[in-house]
C-alpha cells in the first residue's frame, strides 16, 4: 500500500488530468433534471469507461464464443482473452501467481465461496469467525449462515467512536486461540474508515487465524499487494473498479485452494465424471462451475487497464486531495453529523442533517443533479451501533470526483437545512 | 434551488413531518400493527381503539421516518378517526390509488372531504422511490384493522 502524502502526492495529482478523465466517461455528460450530473455513489457502483465499454463490444462482435471447450478459433480466442483477464486480475493484485485469482460473480459470491469451502470443509465446529461492527452485510450474512450450519462461533470487534477497528477488542476476541478465520472489511463503505490491516493479519497470524479481507472499497482507491499483504483471502467486485457488473474477484493462497472442497458443483470444475463420483479440476476451475462472466472478464480486464494507466498511487492521490476538501466543506455545514472520523480514511462519507431524514434529504439533492445514497447501505448493525437506525445519507467518490463537485454537495446541503427549516 | 420540491413538500407536510399528531402510544389499544419498510429503515406502530360499535375511537403512531411517510401517518390518525372499519379500508385503498397516480378518479364522494386533506401526499407519485414512504401507514392500517384482539400485526410496503 502506497503511504506517503506531502510532496509526493501534491506531484502525483497535478499530473492527474481530471478533465480528461472525466471524458472517458460518456455517462458523466449528460444532464439530470436540467442540472449537470454529480455522481457521489460510485461506492454503490462506479461508471464505465469508454476503453471498458469498447472492450466488451469488441469481445461480442469479434471474439465471443464459450471458453475451455472448443478446439476452433474463436473459443480459442475467447478462452485467451478470458485468462489474459486473470493475469491482469493477478497482476493488479501483484499475486503471485495467476491460479490465485478465482472468477466469481461479485463480492457476495466470493465471500460466500470462502464461508462455503473454507468454512464448512476446512474449518471445525469450535472454531470461530471474527468480523467487526462495521462490516458489509455481504461480510456478515455469509458467517451467520456458517455459524447456524457448521456450529462455529461468530465473533465481532468492536468499533470506536471515531469509526475504527479497536485493535484492543480484536486482541481480546483472539486470544483463547479459537478463532480460525478474521474477516474485515479493508475499507468500509460507510465510514471510509481504511482499516490497519497489516496489523490486523499480524494479530490474526500469531494467534493462528487466516484472514480474509473485504476489499470491495479498498482495491478501488488504493495499491493493494497479496505478496506484501500476507492474507489469506482476498475479494473485490468489478463492478465498483470502473468494469462491468457480474463479475467480482477471491484471491486465495493456492494451498488453501486446495484442501476446499468444490462450492458449485458441473461443468469447467471437474477433470473427470462418472455416475457415481467425479474429480475435481485443479484449482482455479474447481471454483468456476458453468460457463464464467467471460464478457465480464473482457471488460474487468479493460477496467483494470485504465486504472493502471492513470496509476493507483495517483488516484489514491487525487482523493486524498478530495477527501480532505470534503472533510473541511462538510464539518463547517451547521447541523450536519459525520459517522467516523478515522485518521486513514478514503472518499465515503456518510452523514445525517439535525433537520431532514435522509431520504428527504436525498431527494432534495437529486433535485440538484447530486446522486447520493440514502439509508443504511448494506450495513445495519453499524448504523445501529453509532445509533442512526434511520439511516444516513452517503457520498462516495470515485477518480472521476472533482472538488467542485464535493462544492456542490456542501451547498446543496446548506439549502436543504434552510429548506426543513 | 429547490423551489420545485414545494409540490412534494408542501407546507402540510413539512409540518406534520415535523410535529406529528396523535404521536404517541395508546396503551389501551385494540388494534396494533407494525410497519417496516426493510429498504430505508422506516418504522411505524400503528394503535386503533374501538368504540363498542367497531368504529375507531382513537388512532395513533410511533416510529421513525422521513418527513413523507411521518406526515402521511400524522395525517392517517387524524382522517380515520371516528370512522367505520369499513370507511377506513375503503380511505386506505382510495389513498394508495392517490399516492401511486396523482388522483383517484374512481374515488366518488363519500369520502371526499377526507380525501382532500390527503391531497398534499399526492406529490409523491412522481417520486417513484418514495411512494412507498407515504404508503407504508396505510398498509399498517390495513394490517392493524385484520389483527386479531392482542396480536401485532406487521406489514410492509415493499
Ligand atoms: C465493503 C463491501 N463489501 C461487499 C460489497 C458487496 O459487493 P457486491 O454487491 O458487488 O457483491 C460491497 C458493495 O456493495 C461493499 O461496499
Amino acid at each position: 500500500m502506497v503511504g506517503g502524502g506531502g510532496v509526493n502526492d501534491a506531484t502525483l495529482a497535478s499530473s492527474f488530468d481530471i478533465e480528461r478523465i472525466r471524458r472517458d466517461f460518456p455517462i458523466l455528460a449528460q444532464t439530470v433534471r436540467g442540472k449537470p450530473l454529480v455522481f457521489l455513489d460510485s461506492g454503490a457502483s462506479a461508471q464505465k469507461p469508454r476503453a471498458v465499454i469498447d472492450a466488451m463490444v469488441r469481445c461480442m462482435e469479434e471474439r465471443y464464443a464459450n471458453v475451455h471447450r472448443g478446439a476452433y478459433f474463436l473459443s480459442e480466442a475467447a478462452t485467451e482473452a478470458y485468462e489474459a483477464a486473470r493475469g491482469a486480475v493477478a497482476r493488479f493484485l501483484n499475486a503471485a501467481d495467476p491460479r490465485e485469482i478465482v472468477f466469481t460473480t461479485n463480492s457476495t459470491a466470493a465471500i460466500n465461496l470462502v464461508a462455503h469451502s473454507w468454512g464448512r470443509g476446512v474449518m471445525q465446529p469450535g472454531q470461530a469467525v471474527l468480523i467487526s461492527e462495521l462490516e458489509h452485510h455481504a461480510n456478515i450474512v455469509p458467517w451467520q449462515l456458517l455459524r447456524d450450519d457448521k456450529g462455529i462461533a461468530l465473533r465481532v470487534a468492536r468499533v470506536t467512536d471515531s469509526g475504527e477497528i479497536d485493535l484492543d477488542d480484536v486482541a481480546a476476541k483472539l486470544a483463547d486461540g479459537k478463532v480460525g478465520l478474521v474477516a474485515m472489511a479493508h475499507m468500509s463503505n460507510v465510514l471510509g474508515t481504511v482499516a490497519p490491516v497489516e496489523r490486523i493479519i499480524r494479530m490474526a497470524q500469531a494467534a493462528g487465524a487466516k484472514v480474509l479481507l473485504d476489499g470491495s472499497q479498498a482495491a478501488v482507491h488504493r495499491r493493494v499487494d497479496m505478496q506484501a499483504l500476507g492474507a489469506d483471502f482476498y475479494v473485490f467486485t468489478g463492478h465498483k473498479l470502473y468494469g462491468p457488473t457480474g463479475i467480482g474477484v477471491l484471491w486465495a493462497r493456492l494451498e488453501h485452494q486446495e484442501r476446499m472442497p468444490p462450492f458449485l458443483g458441473g461443468g469447467d470444475m471437474i477433470s473427470m465424471v462418472t455416475m457415481e463420483r467425479s474429480e475435481w479440476a485443479p484449482p482455479p476451475a474447481k471454483f468456476e462451475a458453468g460457463t464464467p462472466p467471460i464478457i465480464e472478464a473482457v471488460g474487468l480486464h479493460a477496467a483494470i487497464d485504465y486504472v493502471s494507466a492513470i496509476g493507483m498511487p495517483a488516484i489514491e492521490a487525487h482523493e486524498r486531495q478530495l477527501v480532505d476538501h470534503a472533510m473541511r466543506r462538510l464539518t463547517d455545514i451547521d447541523g450536519l453529523t459525520l459517522l467516523g472520523r478515522a485518521q486513514d480514511r478514503g472518499g465515503v462519507f456518510a452523514f445525517a442533517l439535525d433537520n431532514a431524514h435522509p431520504h428527504d434529504l436525498a431527494t432534495l439533492l437529486d433535485r440538484a443533479g447530486i446522486a447520493v445514497r440514502a439509508g443504511r447501505h448494506c450495513a445495519e448493525p453499524l448504523h445501529s451501533r453509532f445509533g442512526v437506525e434511520g439511516g444516513t445519507v452517503r457520498a462516495s467518490f470515485g477518480l472521476y470526483t472533482t472538488a467542485q463537485e464535493v462544492d456542490f454537495l456542501a451547498e446543496a446541503l446548506t439549502k436543504a437545512r434552510e429548506f426543513f427549516a | 434551488m429547490f423551489d420545485d420540491l414545494r409540490d412534494l413538500y408542501q407546507e402540510v407536510i413539512l409540518d406534520h413531518g415535523r410535529k406529528p399528531r396523535n404521536f404517541r402510544r395508546l396503551e389501551d389499544a385494540d388494534r396494533v400493527a407494525r410497519g417496516d419498510n426493510p429498504m430505508c429503515g422506516d418504522r411505524l406502530e400503528l394503535f386503533l381503539k374501538l368504540a363498542p360499535d367497531g368504529s375507531i375511537a382513537d388512532a395513533a403512531f410511533q416510529g421513525r421516518g422521513c418527513a413523507i411517510s411521518t406526515a402521511s401517518a400524522s395525517l392517517l390518525t387524524e382522517t380515520v378517526k371516528g370512522k367505520s372499519q369499513e370507511a377506513a379500508h375503503a380511505l386506505s385503498d382510495q389513498f394508495r390509488t392517490l399516492a401511486m397516480t396523482g388522483a383517484c378518479p374512481e374515488c366518488g364522494a363519500t369520502l371526499a372531504d377526507e380525501m382532500e386533506r390527503l391531497q398534499p401526499l399526492s406529490g409523491v407519485h412522481e417520486f417513484p422511490s418514495r411512494v412507498k414512504c407515504a404508503t407504508l401507514a396505510w398498509h399498517t392500517l390495513n394490517a392493524a384493522l385484520d389483527a386479531a384482539p392482542g396480536q401485532i400485526k406487521e406489514a410492509s410496503s415493499e
